[in-house]
């Protein structure tokens, strides 16, 4: 470990870091416009120049290796003047345009050009003009204000995998450009924003709308995968203006997804902002009491055999919890949390769960992805795939749809004849899981989603097990979830009890007859037409399928607008905060079940949500511990059950698509209106 | 005055065959085999005793470069680059190497490839020399037919490929990082340094880059010995050198002479001299564009070598003599050469990014006088703040001339700016 002195305290770093890293740790602060933890050293802004005894130039901090007997100086005359330089000539062809620039009041070069600058211009020239760029509908573009930190072509270009921006010409007149003025074709690309040091590429959505000292800042936690990224949801009086990432090493490091990004335009349309009735087949207005009336009446007349509930991809711990205890008060044992009919609980956590950890997937040396698309069902936890796979040494195989994942992998086949053959041992790839030392298998919804799912969890885990990738520090099966609320649901419980009936026998019953009363927590992703004449409560926030066919509709409380617990796809429970107030009559989903349930007569045990956390802890001891990834417990054996022959299909098909809050934004339609002409072999001459 | 005998490059003008059999006929590829069986440690510790510093400008000791090649492959490859794009304005010595004498290349290649474990060798020809490349081309086809390159290459029981690479006439490819970048398909870019190419070069493996005449000096050096070598010239600056001298002068040439000539005599003997007469000389560029310019009085007697020139806060760098009599518009000619660098910048560190072009534009100014003389002591700033600052020595050089300008002309300025103003008071009354 070398040890170098940082204006005169002596400081020892890890083997490779750089003098930029040392001298932070010795609490001196290095300016930098290029420099990022998370990318690769590009070293040409020049801002972070240091004095080096013994060396004749001022060295580049972010780029030198630190060795062993160096001593650094950061705060003498000749690295300020060496900043002042640098910053002048930053500042030269840097349009002075503050006021009008969307970057305003965080802006690096501003910030730094308080700190390090001069506050003259020396310069008398005429300021360099460059034409804005095409880059979508999501990234905004004022070249000009470009500083070539390449910072957006590295991340692209590393993180994203889809080397789209680059820099055309030389010197002065060198241009980062999507080189042919389209759309980037990443999940990704909203975190170029966050990382442009200054107001070139900004939020074309956000453009103009609000400045970031006027909105109130609140940490929580992404719905739109089972990642649970960590986000920052920024607003203003009632309204999401913006979400950004936040940091955190475990789950997202510091990307979030362009649907995490984007989705707040979702959050004010086609909103339910008051409960409505259904009269002569048509929903209108009405009271609480009206509306909790009309359930009242309807839970009455039917039998607790004949009822049902059905829980979203976007339902929260709490609400499902208070569901769960309401349908289980009214003895019903009709419930479930998996929309989509996947096989999957029942058998242990371990078996749900991604077991290897988000972070995990960095030990990883083999991977073998079955019936999932990470790239568009956890776009970020696909970059971290990504990240690995960069390493080199990281063999991946697919079984499923064949996709572009942004990284090399082996095509192995499209169902379950393949995954048979690597069950016995007969593909090749068995064995280069075989002999890794880590081997991680990804099992996706679209793989368990089928009548045979149960079967093909049970040979993934055989699978893997025989490739000795369950051991006692390393569980290399792992479940990826596409819902938010899916591993809290099968964690707190909400599947058929004895007896009951799972989604799929739910909506038959309801097709049939056998089910008059269903009750819909956020569910819209199922076929409304198999509901039959079932009675329809739908509790949500927008006006998507369930609502459209509800019989009564209780308006709820989106992720932004409450505070509450989701688990995400590892099984770390996190909870989130409320930015914001739900629209007008709409209230937080626990309280909604709370003061439901008085109206039913079978009043829940808690009045408030700390009552109702301690429940649900009794239920599900894993929501004990926050932010963490739980120990899951011992993975099942695995089986040789029949499988059908079918491919597994994607569980994402369109990626912008996939919830109700994204199909209400008018941002999203038009990613997904562009990723359609923009498809698979267009040339640029076909549209 | 360098002696015929003395001489390395004997068919610098081309009067002879190029071809192998005439480069035989003067003595190339004569022992090749001997020298390589006396062992790579003898080859490189010859090579340190000649003292022959880099030809391609910045003058580092060669042998001492091969010397921090690893002594032992860690499995990757080593590589040898040689630097032929030469772009350096005033400069074009290396050019007639290749169209009259590819053979002492070619033969040279072989000989620091074997000394640094190599086991292939690229050369990267600037874009513009398509004749060159082709005749280098053909002269490596020669010597692949006579066994001298390729599986036990001249019998040595050394196995050596060489590449001929065809640039695409950037300057800055002929900084070796970007270089080598530029070899490898990408974008002609310096890199970072530490690491150096020594440690990971081309394709991330040990890679030394040199530049044509160094290389093309080696086997005569390693035929005649060190210490004939290191008696020409002084000390630390041991050798002959290719001058090129271009300009204001009665006969442009290239000439092979002893270091340490003075720069008078060089001019005199070789160039006919300076037209109108040595008094006619204003002053003199001595070492390709970027370094600062001399004025005559430093001319009269200063010695054309590294540290000579270096004492008089200029360069020998690639030893191309632009001489300019009191006809030159000396501002005019530094914003000329100042252009050039912001053009050829490759863009992608701050300061020349930006300074390049700034410098540039008020250097333009200056030479049409609209200026204030308080500019004069801001551009010197600015050539200050690009000098050092940057990731290669582009910055450096585009600082340099500007510079020299200011040291030693400050004067012609300043009068400039004054006439100018002068002109427009009068245009006003």
């Amino acid at each position: 470990m070398p040890k170098l002195t940082v204006d005169g305290i002596e400081v020892e770093v890890e083997q490779g870091a750089t003098v930029l890293q040392a001298c932070e740790d010795a609490g001196a602060e290095i300016p930098r416009f290029c420099y990022h933890e998370r990318l690769s050293i590009a070293g040409n802004c020049r801002m972070c120049l240091v004095e080096m005894e013994r060396s004749p130039k001022p060295v580049a901090s972010c780029a030198m290796p630190a060795a062993d007997g160096m001593v650094i100086r950061t705060n003498t005359e000749y690295v300020k003047r060496a900043r002042e330089g640098v910053m002048e000539f930053l500042l030269i062809n840097h349009p002075l345009d503050c006021p009008i620039c969307d970057q305003g009041g965080e802006c690096d070069l501003q910030d730094q050009a308080m700190a390090y600058g001069v506050d003259t211009s020396r310069f008398d020239e005429n300021k360099r003009a460059v034409e804005d760029k095409e880059m979508g509908p999501l990234v905004k573009t004022i070249m000009t204000r470009c500083i070539h930190c390449t910072r957006c072509v590295r991340f692209v270009t590393e993180v994203a995998g889809v080397p789209e921006i680059g820099a055309i010409g030389r010197g002065e007149d060198m241009e980062i450009t999507t080189y042919l003025e389209k759309a980037l074709t990443s999940e990704l690309q909203g975190n170029v924003i966050d990382l442009c040091p200054v107001g070139a590429l900004t939020s074309k959505p956000y453009a103009f709308t609000a400045r970031p000292w006027e909105l109130r800042k609140t940490e929580t936690i992404d719905v739109m995968d089972a990642v649970g990224s960590n986000i920052r949801v920024d607003a203003r009086g009632s309204e999401v203006m913006r979400v950004m990432p936040r940091n955190n090493d475990d789950v997202n490091e510091e990307w979030i997804s362009d649907k995490t990004r984007f989705i707040w335009d979702g959050l004010r349309t086609q909103r339910l902002d008051k409960p409505y009735v259904r009269e002569n087949g048509k929903l209108r207005p009405a009271s609480w009491q009206e509306a909790f009336a009309k359930i009242a009446e309807k839970v009455k007349a039917s039998a607790p055999e004949k009822m049902a509930a059905i829980a979203g991809d976007l339902a929260c711990a709490e609400s499902m919890k208070a569901l769960k205890d309401l349908m289980g008060a009214l003895g019903s044992a009709n419930m479930d949390c998996r929309q989509d009919g996947a096989k999957i609980g029942g058998k242990g956590r371990a078996a749900y769960l991604f077991n290897s950890g988000i972070a995990g997937i960095e030990e990883a040396d083999a991977l073998l992805i079955v019936g999932s698309n990470p790239r568009l069902e956890a776009p970020v936890l696909n970059a971290r795939i990504r990240k690995r796979w960069l390493e080199g040494g990281f063999p991946v195989g697919l079984i499923g749809e064949d996709a572009d994942l942004t990284y090399d992998k082996e095509y192995l086949g499209a169902g379950a004849q393949t995954l048979k053959e690597i069950a016995d041992g007969t593909h090749p790839f068995a064995r280069i899981l075989q002999v890794a030392e880590k081997p991680m298998l990804i099992l996706g919804q679209g793989a368990l989603a089928r009548p045979d799912g149960e079967a093909v969890l049970e040979t993934c885990i055989g699978i893997i097990r025989a490739a000795g990738g369950v051991s006692a520090d390393w569980n290399g099966f792992n479940v990826l979830h596409t819902a938010a609320a899916r591993v809290g649901g099968l964690d707190l419980g909400f599947l058929p009890g004895e007896g009951g009936k799972d989604t799929n026998a739910i909506l038959e019953g309801a097709s049939a007859g056998e089910i008059d009363f269903v009750y819909l927590l956020g569910a819209d992703e199922i076929d409304t037409a198999r509901l039959g004449n079932a009675f329809v409560v739908y509790q949500g926030t927008h006006g998507d399928r369930g609502a459209h066919r509800a019989d009564v509709i209780l308006p709820g409380a989106a992720y932004t607008e409450k505070s509450a617990h989701w688990v995400n796809t590892e099984g770390r429970v996190q909870l989130g905060e409320r930015a914001a107030f739900p629209p007008g009559d709409a209230r937080e989903d626990w309280a909604i079940l709370r003061a439901l349930s008085e109206v039913l007569d079978q009043k829940l045990p808690y009045d408030n949500l700390s009552q109702l956390r301690a429940a649900l802890c009794g239920d599900a001891p894993s929501f004990e511990m926050r932010d963490v990834q739980p120990q899951a417990g011992d993975l099942p054996q695995g089986g040789t059950r029949e499988m059908a022959d079918a491919p597994f299909h994607a569980a994402v098909r369109d990626f912008y698509f996939t919830n109700p809050i994204a199909r209400a934004s008018k941002v999203m339609a038009e990613c997904a209106a562009l990723q359609s002409v923009q498809g698979e072999g267009a040339t640029g001459t076909n549209g | 005055m360098l002696k015929d005998q003395d001489r390395i490059f004997t068919n610098l003008y081309g009067y002879d065959d190029w071809g192998l059999d005439g480069a035989r006929r003067r003595g190339d590829w004569d022992g090749t085999k001997d020298i390589i069986a006396k062992g790579k440690d003898w080859i490189i510790e010859e090579m340190k005793q000649s003292g022959l510093r880099g030809r391609g400008g910045a003058g580092f000791p060669t042998g001492l470069k091969w010397s921090f090649m690893p002594k032992e492959s860690d499995g990757r490859p080593h590589y040898l680059v040689v630097n032929a794009d030469e772009s350096e304005p005033g400069t074009c010595k290396d050019r007639e190497i290749m169209r009259h004498d590819p053979h002492k290349l070619i033969e040279g290649c072989l000989l620091a490839g074997f000394a640094m474990n190599a086991n292939a060798g690229y050369i990267y020809v600037r874009g513009e020399f398509i004749r060159e490349r082709e005749r280098l081309q053909a002269a490596v086809d020669q010597a692949y037919e006579a066994g001298l390159l390729g599986k036990n290459a001249a019998a040595s029981g050394w196995d050596f490929d060489l590449y001929v690479h065809h640039g695409a006439g950037a300057y800055i490819c002929g900084e070796e990082t970007a270089l080598i970048e530029s070899l490898e398909g990408k974008k002609g870019m310096p890199r970072l340094k530490p690491p150096f190419p020594a440690n990971a070069g081309l394709y991330g493996a040990p890679t030394t880059v040199n530049n044509v005449e160094s290389i093309a000096v080696a086997p005569t050096i390693l035929r005649r010995g060190a210490t004939w070598f290191a008696g020409l010239g002084r000390p630390n600056n041991t050798g002959t050198k290719l001058f090129c001298i271009s300009g204001h002068v009665n006969q442009p040439c290239n000439v092979e002479e002893e270091m340490g000539i003075s720069l008078r005599e060089l001019i005199d003997k070789h160039a006919g001299g300076v037209r109108g007469g040595w008094d006619n000389l204003l002053a003199v560029i001595p070492g390709g564009s970027s370094v600062p310019m001399i004025p005559k009085s430093i001319c009269d007697d200063v010695l054309m070598d590294f540290d000579s020139l270096k004492e008089v806060q200029s360069g020998l760098g690639t030893a191309a003599v632009i001489v300019m009599d009191k006809s030159t518009d000396v501002i005019k000619a530094i914003a000329r050469i100042s252009a050039f660098y912001k053009h050829e910048s490759c863009g992608q560190c701050t300061p020349c990014r930006e300074g390049t072009g700034w410098m540039w534009r008020v250097v333009e100014r200056m030479a049409r006088g609209e200026a204030d003389k308080s500019e004069i002591d801001l551009l010197l700033d600015v050539t200050k703040r690009v000098e050092g600052h940057t990731i290669c020595a582009l910055g450096d050089a585009a600082a340099w001339p500007v510079q020299g300008l200011i040291r030693h002309f400050r004067h012609v300025i300043e009068e400039r700016i004054d006439s100018r103003q002068g002109a427009a008071t009068v245009a006003a009354e």
